[in-house]
C-alpha cells in the first residue's frame, strides 16, 4: 500500500482536475437540465459510502473473530469516512430533489437507508468516544449489524412505490453520460481508498505512540 | 484427560490499557500449597493478575498457563477449577443468602442439597440464611462471599482485599479457611495492602508497584520491614 | 443564599459538561433516534401522517420499544452491582447460555408488558386489536425477539465495558427500525377499514427473518464481546 500511495493520490487529483471538464461536455438531461449535473457528485457519493459500511462492517467481523487490532483500526477509519460520504449525499440528494422534484426528503428504500446507516455510524463513534475502555468490541459488533440490516431495511420500505429515480435510471441514461458517470464514481472511489489509507495510517501511528508511550519507563 | 494442574505461571505477562500499562512483564509460578501474597500499593496492578489469572482478561503479550494448558486451551473445565472473590463479592443483593449459593451451586453443576448447607455454615450465616443479602453488613457478605467463591472445590482460589471490611474474629477465621485450602493442597493467591494481616499468612510474597514485579521470594518475619524496604514508604 | 447554591451546582455541571460535552450529543443523539422511531411508526410511505386509523398500532410498537429499552437497562443493571455478571462469566457454563437465559427474562417482561398494554390501547383508542389474536400475538412475539435480541447483546456488552445506560436506546434503535417497520405495518394491516391477513403475514415472514438472523449474529458474537 505504501508504494502505490503517491501515485494514487497523484491520479486521484488529477481525475478530480479533470472531472468538471467531463461533466461540462455531457449533455443536459431533458427535464432537469442543469440542476441534473449533481448527479455527478450525489451518486458517487453514496458509492463510496456504500463501500465503506461494508469495508467497515467486514473490519469488524475481521476484528471480533481474529481479535486481530488492525481490524478495528480499517473498522474505525471505514466508518469515519463512509459518515463524510453520506453526509456529502445526505446534502446533495435533497438541494437535487427541491430543484428537481418539489420535495426535498422522502421516506422511500434508498433515503433510510441512507439515514439510518449515517445514524448508526454516528452511534458506532459516539460509543468509542463516551463508551467505557471495552467499546471497541462492541462498536465492531454495531458496524456489522449496520451492514446487516442494510437488506431488511430495503426490503422493508421498498413495498411501496417510490418517486427516487429507480435503479434502472442507470443503464438508462444516455450514451453520452455513461463515461463521465463512471468516470467520477471512479474517481470518488480512488478518493475513498486514498483517505482510508491516509487514515488508517493515522489510527496505526496513534497506536504505536500509545505502545511507545507505555514502553518508555521499561 | 484432566483439567487439574499443579502449578500456574505467568510468563512475561503485560496488560495494558491505552496508554496505560497495568502490568508490565510479571513473571511468577505457584504451585499447590503456596499461598502467595501480592502485596503492593494501591493501582500497582494486582487486581488485574488476579482478573488475568481468572481467565477473564486476556494478556495483552506473555502466557499464563495452568499446568500445560493456557486458558483458551482449558476453556470452561479450566474455569470450573478457578474460584475468585474480588471486592465486590458478586452476590446478587435481592435474594437470600442461600438462594445466591444454591444459584451458583447449580451454574457449576452441584448439588445445592449436598453443599449449600455446609458453606452456610462455615460462614457462620445459617441463622440468617433466608434473609436478604442487602440487608447484611459488609462483614456478614464478605464470608458468604467467602463461600461462594469456594463452593465448587477450585484448585485455583484468587481473593482481592479479602480481608475489607472483617472484624478481628472474622479476619482469623478466614485466615484459618485460606492456610487450611492451602494445606490441602489448593494454590490461593492473595492480593491485598494489608502488611499486618498478610504477615504469618502468606508462604511467598510478590511485591507489585507500577505494574511491575519487584521481588519475588519466600516470606519472612518482619514483612513490613521488607516491604517498606523494597517500595520505600509504609 | 437559595439563589446562590443553586447557580453554583448550575455552574458546575456546565463546568464539567463542557469537557467533553458528552452528556449533550449522547442526549441529542437520544433524541434523535426519537424522533426516528416516531416517524417510522407516524408516518406513511409518501409523506404524510397515517390515518387515524393506524395510530393505535403505532402507539403499540413505540410503547414496546421504551419499554424494552428500559426493562433491558434494568435487568443488566442488576449485574452490574456487585459485578455479578463478572461471576456468571467465570462459571464453567457456556456464555451463549448466559445471554439465552438473559433473552428469555426480556421476552416475558415484554410478554407480560403486552398482556397489559394491548388491551389498554384496544379500549382507549377503540380498536379492534382482537379481531385476529392469533396474528397480532405472532406479530408481537416475533418483533419482541428480533429487538430484544439485539438489546441483550448490547446491554449485557455495555455493562461490561462500564458505558452509561443511555448508549442502549441510541445504539438500538437505528438498528431496530425494521422491526418497528414490519410491526407496525403487519398491526396496521390487521386494524385497517380494509383487514388484510395476506398482507400482516407477510410483514410476519419479515420479522421472522430478521429473528433468525440476528439471533444467530447475536449467539456468534456474544463470546467474542465478553472477553476482553
Amino acid at each position: 500500500m505504501r508504494k502505490a500511495f503517491l501515485p494514487l493520490l497523484v491520479l486521484t487529483g488529477a481525475m478530480f482536475a479533470y472531472a468538471p471538464v467531463m461533466i461540462a461536455g455531457a449533455p443536459y438531461e431533458s427535464t432537469m437540465l442543469l440542476v441534473q449535473k449533481i448527479f455527478y457528485f450525489h451518486v458517487p457519493s453514496w458509492f463510496a459510502m456504500f463501500t465503506g459500511v461494508f469495508v467497515a462492517g467486514l473490519a469488524g467481523v475481521w476484528f471480533l473473530a481474529r481479535t486481530d487490532e488492525r481490524g478495528d483500526r480499517v473498522a474505525v477509519s471505514a466508518s469515519e469516512i463512509a459518515l463524510m460520504f453520506g453526509a456529502m449525499g445526505l446534502t446533495s440528494g435533497p438541494i437535487w430533489a427541491k430543484r428537481a422534484w418539489g420535495v426535498a426528503w422522502q421516506w422511500d428504500a434508498k433515503l433510510t437507508i441512507a439515514l439510518l446507516l449515517e445514524l448508526i455510524f454516528v452511534a458506532y463513534l459516539l460509543l468509542r468516544k463516551y463508551g467505557g475502555a471495552g467499546s471497541e468490541k462492541l462498536a465492531a459488533a454495531v458496524a456489522l449489524f449496520g451492514m446487516a440490516v442494510v437488506p431488511f431495511v430495503y426490503y422493508a420500505v421498498n413495498i411501496w412505490r417510490t418517486i427516487h429515480p429507480s435503479n434502472s435510471v442507470v443503464p438508462s441514461l444516455e450514451p453520452g453520460m455513461f463515461g463521465p458517470f463512471w468516470f467520477c464514481v471512479m474517481t470518488f472511489m480512488l478518493f475513498f481508498l486514498v483517505l482510508l489509507a491516509l487514515r488508517v495510517r493515522v489510527e496505526r501511528l496513534r497506536t504505536d505512540l500509545d505502545e511507545l508511550y507505555r514502553a518508555e519507563e521499561s | 484427560m484432566t483439567v487439574d494442574f499443579d502449578r500456574v505461571e505467568l510468563s512475561e505477562v503485560s496488560r495494558h490499557f491505552g496508554r496505560r500499562r497495568a502490568v508490565t512483564r510479571v513473571s511468577i509460578a505457584v504451585s499447590r500449597g503456596d499461598i502467595l501474597g501480592l502485596l503492593g500499593p494501591n493501582g500497582a496492578g494486582k487486581s488485574t493478575l488476579i482478573a488475568m489469572l481468572s481467565t477473564l482478561v486476556v494478556p495483552s503479550s506473555g502466557r499464563i498457563l495452568y499446568g500445560r494448558q493456557s486458558a483458551s486451551d482449558g476453556g470452561a473445565a479450566l474455569r470450573s477449577r478457578i474460584g475468585l472473590l474480588a471486592h465486590e463479592l458478586h452476590l446478587y443483593p435481592e435474594l437470600s443468602a442461600r438462594h445466591n449459593l444454591e444459584f451458583f451451586a447449580r451454574l457449576y453443576g452441584l448439588d445445592p442439597g449436598r453443599v449449600v448447607p455446609a458453606a452456610l455454615e462455615s460462614a457462620s450465616l445459617s441463622d440468617r440464611a433466608d434473609d436478604a443479602v442487602a440487608g447484611f453488613s459488609r462483614g456478614m457478605r464478605q464470608r458468604l462471599g467467602l463461600e461462594r467463591a469456594l463452593l465448587h472445590n477450585p484448585r485455583l482460589v484468587l481473593f482481592d482485599e479479602p480481608f475489607t471490611g472483617l472484624d478481628d474474629r472474622s479476619v482469623n477465621v478466614v485466615a484459618d479457611r485460606l492456610k487450611h485450602l492451602a494445606s490441602a493442597g489448593t494454590i490461593v493467591v492473595v492480593a491485598t495492602h494489608d502488611l499486618d494481616l498478610a504477615e504469618g499468612l502468606v508462604t511467598r510474597v510478590a511485591v507489585v508497584r507500577d505494574g511491575k514485579l519487584i521481588c519475588d521470594e519466600p516470606a519472612s518475619k518482619g514483612l513490613r520491614s521488607q516491604y517498606r524496604a523494597l517500595v520505600g514508604h509504609a | 443564599m437559595f439563589l446562590r447554591t443553586a447557580l453554583l451546582v448550575l455552574k458546575k455541571d456546565v463546568s464539567v459538561e463542557v469537557k467533553s460535552l458528552e452528556i449533550v450529543f449522547t442526549t441529542l443523539f437520544f433524541a434523535i433516534s426519537c424522533v426516528l422511531i416516531f416517524s417510522f411508526a407516524l408516518v406513511g410511505p409518501d409523506g404524510e401522517a397515517i390515518d387515524k386509523a393506524m395510530v393505535p398500532s403505532a402507539i403499540l410498537w413505540i410503547a414496546v420499544a421504551f419499554a424494552g429499552v428500559l426493562g433491558l437497562g434494568r435487568a443488566f443493571e442488576r449485574e452490574r452491582y456487585g459485578e455479578t455478571l463478572k461471576a456468571l462469566l467465570l462459571a464453567p457454563a457456556p456464555r451463549p447460555a448466559i445471554y439465552v437465559g438473559k433473552l428469555l427474562g426480556i421476552l416475558l417482561l415484554l410478554f407480560m408488558t403486552e398482556l397489559v398494554l394491548v388491551p389498554t390501547i384496544a379500549f382507549v383508542f377503540d380498536a379492534p386489536l382482537f379481531d385476529r389474536v392469533l396474528l397480532l400475538a405472532g406479530l408481537l412475539v416475533a418483533g419482541n425477539i428480533g429487538f430484544a435480541a439485539v438489546g441483550t447483546l448490547f446491554a449485557a456488552m455495555l455493562v461490561r465495558s462500564g458505558s452509561r445506560e443511555i448508549m442502549l436506546p441510541i445504539l438500538l434503535y437505528p438498528i431496530t427500525i425494521p422491526v418497528l417497520i414490519a410491526g407496525v405495518r403487519g398491526t396496521s394491516a390487521l386494524l385497517s377499514a380494509d383487514p388484510s391477513v395476506p398482507a400482516a403475514t407477510m410483514w410476519l415472514s419479515v420479522l421472522l427473518s430478521f429473528d433468525v438472523v440476528f439471533v444467530t449474529l447475536a449467539l456468534w458474537t456474544f463470546e467474542p464481546l465478553m472477553t476482553e
